[in-house]
């Protein structure tokens, strides 16, 4: 159960490589910034391609459409702001000109979470996967690392239809393969274990990671999920898994109401029913701090997963 | 095209409209009339566009966006009389599974839609994002907008106008539907726009005037705002307009701003308008 290590590296460092990966293979693509340039790293797109950057200024709600615009005429637009940004403040522009229009729009959502830090609660959204994952049309992906971001925003360009693509702040551990094929909709199974199953996204497949070393220790095999796609979901992974495992724990950063986990429990619910605990934010905001103090205080840190996981194969053999 | 014969069309998109909200007693009248004159010259006389052959892309095409997608029936019924979709379809407006949607979209594939629009204030953005991919294309042709007064109340309208100027988005042409009207009446009441010239001025638009029910006054002004295009500036007409135009018992009142007109009521406003190319 080692994982091989490839440094360290903030995941929308990710995303800015893939963007200007992209702005040589695919004359097409376009980019959108609201005033966060550095902050999204869109700085190394935007130097080789100024004819195909938009810098909108603080308004985005203007950027959504133009970028739904900015289709029509063959072009990939990719619009960057923080996640709060993205979703939460044009909700409405995103459902009527992107989605409902199903417009060729990459949504690409950084600085979301809780580990957006000390900027505190005002930015730290933690509904914007139930908010993109309830609309018709749209892919929601949630990339675990640094690799796996550059991956899915190179993956998004060949998709035709809107995505959003969330990615965080901090520095975190890179495990993903550089290499790796990043199929959408596709889950990646990082280890296989016969006592539960976790199914993580985002920043929690990290800490997934470390919990798996102190379940390791006391005799619990559980198998990982790594589920950078939240929708379309991998159904068919999800019960390849708990067919052998019994149970189930999802890990997110995200309020528990929308999030990964609760798409799990549909799938479960309607094909499955075995028990399932939830590592997510319960139902509040957050507050300042750094990110690692802010995920031990929400209970989205590796000892909480491994709590649940205890919680969930103790339930197991409960007979109602 | 003579002025006659455009009036003719114009009378009989706006029997269409009647016809059409009356049928299933919901839609939008009232600014379908208004705009019915603007969107009948526009189509029949000043877009280059090709209405056999929709393409979604609509390269070296002009493109048109209605922002204030509520007056959905006049628009529908000038995409049908242009030959976007057969006239028999305007039959199903507002209909279970129709294309017809009460406001446009590009759901279920109308041919003429580019870009669903209902909730407004969305429609300026995506004209100046249209207009902005047709240089990057060289494509020289123009993108036209339609927004009511009242939809001018929301804050996107105005990030997009700050942003088209400060990026010389100058092959757009937006035009305002100026019946100083809303659903809760006068716009003056409602919310007052001000100054509405000044303001599109200081947001650095080159504004023009017209009559929006004079085909001599909207011709010599959209050929003049066409004239501008090019010049580093993005270019707005502010339109007067009035709700209800052509029939009577419906000017001069914000009441028939979303309000069908009965059985009765259809019969008195189609004796007022000629049957002039078949009624659908």
């Amino acid at each position: 159960m080692e994982f091989e290590i490839f440094g360290n590296k903030d995941t929308r460092s990710g995303f800015g490589e893939g963007l200007a990966e992209l702005g040589q293979t695919h004359p097409n693509v376009v980019a959108l910034c609201a005033d966060l340039t550095g902050s999204l790293k869109m700085d190394a797109f935007q130097k080789a391609n100024p004819e195909r950057f938009f810098q909108t200024g603080i308004a985005e709600a203007n950027m959504i459409g133009l970028a739904a615009g900015m289709t029509i005429g063959g072009k990939i637009p990719f619009t960057g702001t923080f996640a709060n940004f993205s979703t939460g403040r044009v909700y409405d522009q995103i459902r009527q000109s992107v989605a409902y229009s199903k417009k060729n729009v990459k949504i690409c959502a950084s600085h979301a979470g809780l580990t957006l830090g000390e900027d505190g609660a005002t930015h730290q959204i933690l509904e914007d996967i139930g908010m993109m994952k309830m609309l018709p049309n749209m892919t929601v992906i949630v990339p675990a690392d640094h690799n796996q971001t550059k991956q899915a925003t190179i993956a998004i360009a060949a998709h035709e239809g809107p995505v959003y693509l969330r990615f965080g702040r901090p520095v975190m551990p890179i495990f993903v393969q550089p290499d790796a094929n990043f199929v959408i909709g596709k889950a990646d199974v990082l280890t296989e274990g016969t006592d539960v199953t976790i199914i993580a996204c985002g920043h929690m497949v990290w800490k997934s990671i470390e919990a798996l070393k102190a379940l390791h220790e006391i005799g619990i095999s559980a198998e990982l999920i790594n589920m950078h796609t939240i929708k379309p979901l991998d159904e068919a992974a999800i019960l390849k898994s708990v067919a052998k495992t019994g149970c189930v724990v999802t890990a997110e950063e995200h309020m528990m109401n929308g999030g990964l986990g609760e798409a799990v429990s549909q799938v479960l619910a309607r094909k499955a029913p075995v028990p399932q605990e939830y590592v997510a934010v319960n139902d509040t905001f957050g507050e300042s701090g750094t990110p690692m103090e802010l995920m031990t205080k929400y209970h989205i840190d590796s000892p909480d997963i491994v709590e649940a996981v205890k919680k969930a194969i103790s339930r197991k053999n409960i007979i109602i | 095209m003579e002025n006659k014969e455009l009036a003719g069309i114009a009378s009989q998109v706006r029997r269409d409209i009647v016809r059409m909200v009356s049928a299933v007693n919901s839609g939008h009248p009232g600014g379908s009339l208004g705009c019915t004159d603007f969107l009948t010259y526009l189509y029949f006389e000043q877009m280059t566009h090709n209405a056999a052959q929709f393409s979604m892309d609509g390269k070296h095409e002009d493109l048109f966006f209605l922002s204030n997608g509520h007056i959905s029936p006049v628009w529908y019924s000038v995409l049908a009389r242009s030959g976007y979709f057969p006239v028999a379809e305007l039959g199903t407006f507002r209909k279970l599974s129709a294309r017809l949607q009460g406001h446009p979209s590009t759901d279920k594939g109308l041919p003429g839609i580019r870009m669903a629009s209902g909730s407004l204030g969305q429609g300026l953005s995506v004209g100046v994002g249209a207009a902005q991919v047709k240089k990057l294309n060289n494509d020289p042709s123009i993108v036209y907008t339609l927004h009511g007064d009242g939809e001018l109340q929301e804050g996107q309208i105005w990030e997009a106008a700050m942003y088209a100027a400060a990026n010389k988005v100058d092959n757009i042409i937006a035009t305002i539907d100026d019946n100083g009207r809303q659903i809760d009446g006068d716009i003056d009441q409602v919310l007052s726009l001000g100054d509405l010239g000044l303001k599109w001025q200081a947001f650095g638009w080159e504004v023009l005037r017209m009559d929006g029910h004079n085909f001599d006054s909207i011709r010599s002004t959209m050929q003049a705002a066409k004239a501008l295009t090019g010049k580093g500036k993005p270019i707005v007409i502010i339109m007067k307009t009035e709700m209800g135009q052509g029939v009577d018992y419906m000017m001069g009142s914000h009441k028939w701003h979303g309000v069908a007109p009965n059985a009765e009521q259809l019969e008195a406003a189609l004796q007022q308008l000629e049957e002039t190319l078949g009624d659908y």
